[in-house]
C-alpha cells in the first residue's frame, strides 16, 4: 500500500486512474483485519457495504463523471458510535442501544457521502461520549496503538486509534469537554474540535448540548481542513448551527504565519505538567518563533475553576438529554406492572456506572433547592471564563497549551477514581464552555515508553482557518513520523 | 451548599433510576467526593453584573417557516420499538 496516505496524494493517484477506491479501502480493511481484534477501535464493520461504496466511485472515476464537487472521493472514513448513519448500528456504547439501528442519517453522515467519501465502519466511544479513555463502553476498552497496555483516551478513542492504525484515513468524533483533542494527542494524531455552532449536531446523540460538537480526527491538518470544510455549514434541523458563509478551510494553508500572536496563558504551565510534555511543547514554541510568530504570555485567571464548572454544566444537561432513554420508544426494555417501575428497571440496567453517576449528579444539581447553589453558580463562572478568553483573546490571535498535562495512561489506573479521570481534561473543556475552536496536533514523543504529545492551539469562535494555518505552518516545519509500532 | 445534604434515594427516585445497594454505596461517595470539588465554585467572586451563560454562542428564537415538510415514515419510526403493535407503542396499563 501506498505510504504517503494524505487525501491530496490519494485523491491525485485515483482520479488519474492509478489507483481505485477498491484497493485504497482494501488497504484499511487489511489492517482492521490484521489488528482490530487487538485494538477494539471498530464495534461494527460493513466491509460488504464499504466495499459497495467503493466499487461506486470507481465506476464513476471510469465513466468519467463530474467529480469536482468530491473532497473526500474514495477516502475511508470511520464515524464514532454516536452519529447516525442510515441503517446502520448506533449503540452510543450502551447496553441501551445495543440493537439500535439509525432510521436516518446525520447532517455530518449525509456531507460525507455527498463528498464522496467511502464510511467504513463505526468507532468505539466511552458510553454515551461520557469518560476519557473508552474504558466505560459497553464493548470494552480500545486500546492505544503506541502501546495496547495503554487506553486511547476518549471518549472518541475509537477515532482516533482507527486513524492512528489507518484502518481509516479520517473519522468523525464528537467534542464535549475534549473527547476528540485528548484522544488525539494520546495516539499521535490530529482532531480538530470547531466553534461551537459551526457543524450540525443534528443526528449526534446529545451529551451535553451547549457543548457538543462533531470534528474530524485524521494523519494530516490538511486531511482535517478539507473534513471540516465537508461537514460546516448552517443546517436548518439544528438551530444552533451558525449562519456563518461556508469557508475554504484548505487554500489558507502554507501562507506564512510571520507576526501571527500567539499566547502562553500561564495557568497552563503550572505544577502537573509531565515534564516530557512541557519539554515538548518548550520546542514547539520555538519552531513556531522561528516561523517568524510572534509569543506573549496571557493570563486566563479562572482556569482553576473550569473543571468544577464544567462538571456542573455537562452533568446537568446530560442529566435532561438523557431522559428520554426510557424503554419506550427505542433501546433496551426491562419490563415493569407500570410505567414508572418500567422506567426505573430500564435505566438502572440499560446504562452504566459512569453514566448514572452523571445523571445523578446532574439531577442534584438541577433540585429544587440547590439549582441556585450549583446549576446557576456554575453558569455565572462560565460567564467569567469567557470574559478571561475575550480579553486575552484582544491582544493574540492564537493560544498554544499541551493538550493532556500527560501521555496516554495505562487501562485501569485511573478507572476507579472518576475525580482524577475529570482532572484530564483540565487544559480542553474550557475551548467547550467558550465555544473556541481548538485543535490537537502531534508534537513529539516521551522517551521511555515512547508515546505521543500532543500541543493544542485555541482560536476565537469562528476562527477555524487562523487555527489550521498555524497548524500547518508547524506541521510542515516539523514532519514528525506518526506510525505506531504495531 | 453542604454534601451531608445528598440524598442519594431521594435523587435516584428523581433520576428514574435503580441503582443497587452496592451502587448506592460506592456511587454515593464518588458522588460525594466530587460534589466537594465542586465546592470550590463557592469561593469565586461574583458580582451582581454577571450574568448567566447558557450557551456560547448568543442566540435567541430560532425559527423556520411553518411549511409541511416529509418527515420519518412511521414504520421506520417504530423499528427499533421495543414492543409495538398497530402502529403504535406498546406500553404498561396507564389509567386504572
Amino acid at each position: 500500500m501506498n505510504k504517503d496516505l494524505s487525501f491530496h496524494c490519494l485523491q491525485n493517484q485515483m482520479r488519474q486512474g492509478d489507483l481505485s477506491a477498491q484497493s485504497v479501502l482494501q488497504g484499511c480493511l487489511d489492517r482492521i483485519q490484521a489488528h482490530n481484534s487487538s485494538l477494539n477501535a471498530l464495534i461494527h464493520l460493513d466491509a460488504k457495504d464499504a466495499m459497495q461504496q467503493a466499487v461506486q466511485i470507481d465506476q464513476a472515476i471510469q465513466r468519467g463523471d463530474n467529480l469536482e464537487n468530491k473532497p473526500l472521493l474514495g477516502i475511508p472514513v470511520a464515524i464514532k458510535d454516536n452519529i447516525a448513519q442510515l441503517d446502520q448500528p448506533m449503540t452510543c456504547a450502551s447496553k441501551m442501544l445495543r440493537q439500535f439501528i439509525s432510521p436516518y442519517d446525520a447532517t455530518v453522515t449525509r456531507a460525507l457521502r455527498e463528498a464522496g467519501a467511502v464510511l467504513v465502519g463505526r468507532a468505539n466511544l466511552d458510553e454515551f461520549a461520557m469518560g476519557s479513555s473508552t474504558e466505560t463502553s459497553f464493548h470494552g476498552v480500545s486500546r492505544n496503538p503506541w502501546d495496547k497496555d495503554r487506553i486511547p483516551g476518549g471518549s472518541s478513542g475509537g477515532s482516533a486509534a482507527a486513524v492512528s492504525a489507518a484502518f481509516c484515513l479520517g473519522a468523525l468524533g464528537s467534542d464535549t469537554g475534549g473527547s476528540i483533542r485528548q484522544p488525539a494527542s494520546y495516539c499521535g494524531c490530529v482532531g480538530l474540535k470547531p466553534s461551537y455552532g459551526r457543524v450540525s449536531r443534528f443526528g449526534l446523540t446529545a451529551f451535553a448540548s451547549s457543548l457538543d460538537q462533531i470534528g474530524p480526527l485524521t494523519l494530516k491538518v490538511e486531511d482535517a481542513a478539507r473534513m471540516l470544510g465537508v461537514i460546516a455549514g448552517h443546517d436548518p434541523k439544528d438551530s444552533t448551527s451558525v449562519k456563518a458563509p461556508s469557508e475554504d478551510y484548505v487554500s489558507g494553508l502554507g501562507q506564512d504565519i510571520k507576526g501571527m500572536k500567539i499566547g502562553l496563558p500561564s495557568e497552563y504551565f503550572v505544577e502537573g505538567l509531565d515534564p516530557e510534555v512541557r519539554r515538548a511543547i518548550d520546542v514547539a514554541i520555538k519552531t513556531l518563533e522561528n516561523l517568524g510568530a510572534l509569543i506573549c504570555p496571557i493570563s486566563l485567571p479562572h482556569t482553576e475553576f473550569a473543571i468544577a464548572t464544567y462538571y456542573v454544566i455537562c452533568t446537568a444537561e446530560a442529566s435532561a438529554n438523557l431522559a428520554r432513554f426510557d424503554g419506550i420508544r427505542y433501546g433496551h426494555r426491562e419490563e415493569g406492572k407500570d410505567p414508572l417501575e418500567l422506567y426505573n428497571r430500564t435505566r438502572g440496567s440499560g446504562f452504566g456506572e459512569e453514566v448514572k453517576r452523571r445523571i445523578l449528579l446532574g439531577t442534584y444539581v438541577l433540585s429544587s433547592g440547590y439549582y441556585d447553589a450549583y446549576y446557576l453558580r456554575a453558569q455565572k463562572v462560565r460567564t467569567l471564563i469567557r470574559q478571561d478568553f475575550e480579553r486575552a483573546f484582544e491582544k493574540v490571535d492564537l493560544m498554544l497549551t499541551p493538550t493532556v498535562p500527560s501521555t496516554a495512561f495505562e487501562l485501569g489506573e485511573k478507572a476507579s477514581d472518576p475525580l482524577q479521570m475529570y482532572l484530564t481534561d483540565i487544559f480542553t473543556i474550557s475551548a467547550n464552555l467558550v465555544g473556541n475552536c481548538g485543535i490537537s496536533i502531534p508534537c513529539g514523543f516521551s522517551e521511555n515508553p515512547r508515546l505521543p504529545i500532543g500541543l493544542q492551539l485555541m482560536g476565537r469562535p469562528f476562527e477555524e482557518q487562523k487555527l489550521l494555518q498555524v497548524a500547518y505552518a508547524y506541521e510542515q516545519a516539523t514532519q514528525w513520523k506518526m506510525e505506531p509500532p504495531l | 451548599m453542604s454534601e451531608e445534604s445528598f440524598d442519594m434515594h431521594y435523587v435516584a427516585r428523581l433520576a428514574r433510576l435503580n441503582l443497587t445497594e452496592e451502587e448506592h454505596v460506592t456511587m454515593g461517595s464518588q458522588v460525594e467526593q466530587i460534589l466537594g470539588y465542586i465546592k470550590q465554585l463557592q469561593s469565586v467572586e461574583i458580582d451582581e453584573t454577571i450574568q448567566p451563560t447558557a450557551h456560547p454562542i448568543p442566540m435567541s428564537n430560532v425559527t423556520r417557516p411553518d411549511a409541511v415538510t416529509a418527515s420519518l415514515d412511521q414504520a421506520k419510526a417504530l423499528e427499533n420499538a421495543p414492543l409495538q403493535a398497530n402502529g403504535l407503542f406498546m406500553v404498561p396499563k396507564i389509567v386504572e
